[in-house]
């Protein structure tokens, strides 16, 4: 009965790694990897969710800090949009020797650039306001007092709030206008009425409260002044007449011809001295510097983020260690290292991949909700949508990674011993 | 040589281990310069106690560990010099294995335990099932294609988990204690099929610990404390 043991012949010495007829590891298909890839998720669906979730409050958090400030700055691109960000101001700079200022047809001048299609004026009076006589003129607050065009509002897009505006007819009359902001400050919130006149002591004179104005839509600083007549200011005020700011219109792709135009035509002395600007721009540039103050936000997203893979690579541990006989089985069917490396890398970016999906969402719907919410426009920022998804992916890429390897080396025999 | 010998030099065993000797850190020598050449269309069956180095022998026959010292010889080719992803194809064309505790995934119905031990060796998708159905209709358990695991019982597990070794058509089937799990009446039927399968070509290597087992194939290989006590019925 001994036979056996004594069965050595000789054969040829072959180089079977060299060998053509042996056959190939079969491939798998994506769909047979995804498939793979849910098997463990779908075995323990509970766990896949909770370790997920740091993945997803992650990605919701930064979705909602993405996407509400561009919801924001949409709604207010539309608003400027609206208005029309065709707005030029040309301001005159004194300079500590050089009162700098316009001629008193300076809209008139500024009419007449190609392309302008409307113009308004306003002249710093440099005089000071008060609610009565009774107030020193040393205590009083910083209101801008302004001569301006009739058709101030019309060019700067403004509308009035109570009252009307300074007419073509009332240049000389002792009437005033109220900023939005000047007539709060000085106690004001009618316009005068034929039974309760308002009225404010400018320089020595006192001036008929007319109008109102509601919020300046782009050039917010006039809701700080109080806008008189040209006439009126000249006579009753002793003001030289002198313009200090030109706004005007034109159409967008005329605009920087018109803007290099405003220095030479409005101060030919010296354009240098001409201050060019689009007041949309300044206000843009404001909000787009609020909108992008959330790093603290941000930086907690990125922990969330960290926090998240560490869940699943912590899930993909427990994963491996649980699942030795299933790893032990599938190399005894044929799976090669890499099949299995594959199979549960595969599982670590499912896994972070819905939930980065899932917080996605949720941050997309909550940033639509408070979008809606303020009458912001919806802004979908597909980009970051799929940077964040890809950024999960990686993440869980990254948190995978170890124990995928892990599971590949994994001695066959020891997976199946291990029952 | 006899002419016995150089017609089995033609045509390769099946599965062969030349001088394999097998020790684990530590100093433990599972097997010991232990040779053995089982033919095409063999059923053995491995027997020995407990400790013996039964399973250690399956695995290295089965290019699940490799040998300390020796050569194994898979259908006459030395397995030795192979890459790992080299031996995994190998094993997913011509091995199926059976265990003692099935290894059927919980998740997957009978169909699909089935056709995953088809997903190592290139079967295309759209043939898996089909190929499954086919294997599980050859182990009598047509009727229970789409029930999970839990919905079966033992014998019908490892009725599925023979079928999951027998669904590529595998040169040999290595099971390692096939029915150490089942009542005997469960376990003999289970037995039964495997010998049906080995009649139908499949070259058959059961260990076991049970003679009466061992006492239903055609050739026994005795072992113990990591050697080859005897043989009786091999084809040479
Ligand atoms: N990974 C290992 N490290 C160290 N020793 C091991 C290892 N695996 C097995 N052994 C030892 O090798 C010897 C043979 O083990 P093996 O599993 O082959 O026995 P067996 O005959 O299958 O026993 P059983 O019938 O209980 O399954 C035993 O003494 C065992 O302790
Ligand atoms: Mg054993």
């Amino acid at each position: 009965m001994r036979r056996a043991a004594n069965l050595r012949r000789p054969t040829h010495v072959r180089r079977p790694a060299d060998d053509p007829s042996l056959p190939e590891p079969g491939r798998l298909t994506a769909i047979d990897v995804l498939q793979l890839a849910t098997l463990g998720l779908r075995s323990r669906p509970l766990r896949a969710v909770l370790s997920t979730l740091g993945i997803a409050i992650g990605m919701a958090t930064l979705v909602l800090v993405v996407a509400i400030p561009r919801s924001s700055n949409a709604a207010l691109l539309a608003r400027l949009a609206a208005l029309g960000s065709n707005l030029v101001e040309a301001e005159a700079e004194p300079q500590p020797n050089l009162p700098v200022s316009f001629p008193a047809d300076a809209a008139a001048m500024a009419a007449r650039i190609p392309s302008v299609t409307a113009s308004a004026q306003l002249g710093n009076t440099s005089a000071v306001v008060r609610r009565s006589s009774l107030i020193n003129p040393q205590q009083t607050v910083g209101l801008n007092v302004l001569a301006s065009s009739p058709n101030l509002l019309a060019v700067v897009s403004g509308s009035m709030y109570r009252g009307r505006f300074l007419q073509p007819s009332t240049e000389g009359f002792p009437v005033a206008v109220l900023g939005y902001q000047a007539a709060g400050s000085l106690g004001i919130v009618h316009a005068s009425t034929p039974s309760q006149p308002e009225r404010v002591v400018i320089g020595t004179r006192l001036f008929t409260v007319i109008g109102i104005t509601a919020p300046m839509p782009v050039t917010s600083d006039l809701d700080w002044a109080v806008f008189l007549g040209w006439d009126a200011a000249r006579s009753d005020l002793h003001w030289g007449g002198r313009a200090s700011i030109v706004y005007v219109r034109a159409p967008d792709r005329r605009l920087s011809a018109v803007s290099n135009l405003l220095g030479p035509t409005l101060y030919p002395q010296d354009p240098g001295f001409v201050n060019v600007s689009q007041p949309s721009d300044a206000l843009a540039a404001k909000r787009a510097a609020q909108a992008t103050s959330s790093g603290l936000l941000i930086g907690l997203a990125a922990v969330s983020l960290l926090v998240g893979g560490v869940g699943i690579a912590n899930t993909m541990f427990v994963a491996v260690l649980e699942r030795r006989p299933e790893i032990g089985l599938r190399r005894a069917l044929g799976a090669t290292r890499r099949q299995i490396r594959l199979q549960f890398l595969g599982e670590a970016v499912t896994l972070s991949a819905l939930g980065g999906i899932a917080g996605t969402t949720i941050g997309l719907l909550g940033a639509a909700a408070y979008a809606l919410w303020e009458h912001w426009p919806v802004v979908l920022p597909l980009p970051v949508v799929a940077a964040s998804v890809g950024g999960a992916v990686c993440v869980g890429a990254v948190a995978g990674l170890n124990p995928a390897i892990r599971a590949a080396r994994l001695p066959p025999t020891e997976a199946l011993a291990s029952t | 040589m006899t002419g016995n010998d150089a017609v089995a030099a033609q045509v390769p065993a099946a599965l062969e281990v030349r001088d394999v000797t097998k020790s684990y850190p530590g100093g433990v020598v599972a097997l010991d310069d232990v040779s053995l050449r089982i033919a095409r269309g063999d059923a053995v069956a491995i027997v020995g106690a407990s400790g013996s180095g039964k399973s250690t022998l399956l695995h290295i026959m089965g290019t699940l560990d490799a040998p300390t010292r020796g050569q194994v010889l898979l259908n006459g080719r030395s397995t030795g010099e192979l890459a790992d992803r080299r031996l995994a194809a190998l094993r997913s064309h011509h091995l199926g294995f059976v265990f003692q505790h099935f290894h059927l995934s919980e998740r997957l119905n009978a169909t699909d335990n089935v056709a995953s031990g088809l997903l190592y060796n290139g079967v295309p998708r759209h043939r898996r099932r089909a190929m499954a159905q086919a294997a599980l209709e050859r182990v009598g358990l047509a009727a229970r294609a789409t029930n999970f695991p839990h919905q079966l019982s033992g014998g019908e597990r490892q009725r599925v988990a023979i079928a999951r070794a027998v669904a590529h058509g595998p040169l040999v089937i290595l099971a390692d204690e096939p029915t150490g799990a089942l009542d005997s009446r469960t376990g003999s039927s289970v037995l039964e099929l495997l010998l049906e399968l080995n009649e139908s070509g499949t070259t058959l290597v059961i260990i076991t610990h049970d003679g009466g087992v061992a006492g239903r194939l055609p050739a026994r290989v005795e072992i113990a404390d990591g050697r080859i006590l005897g043989a009786e019925g091999l084809r040479t």
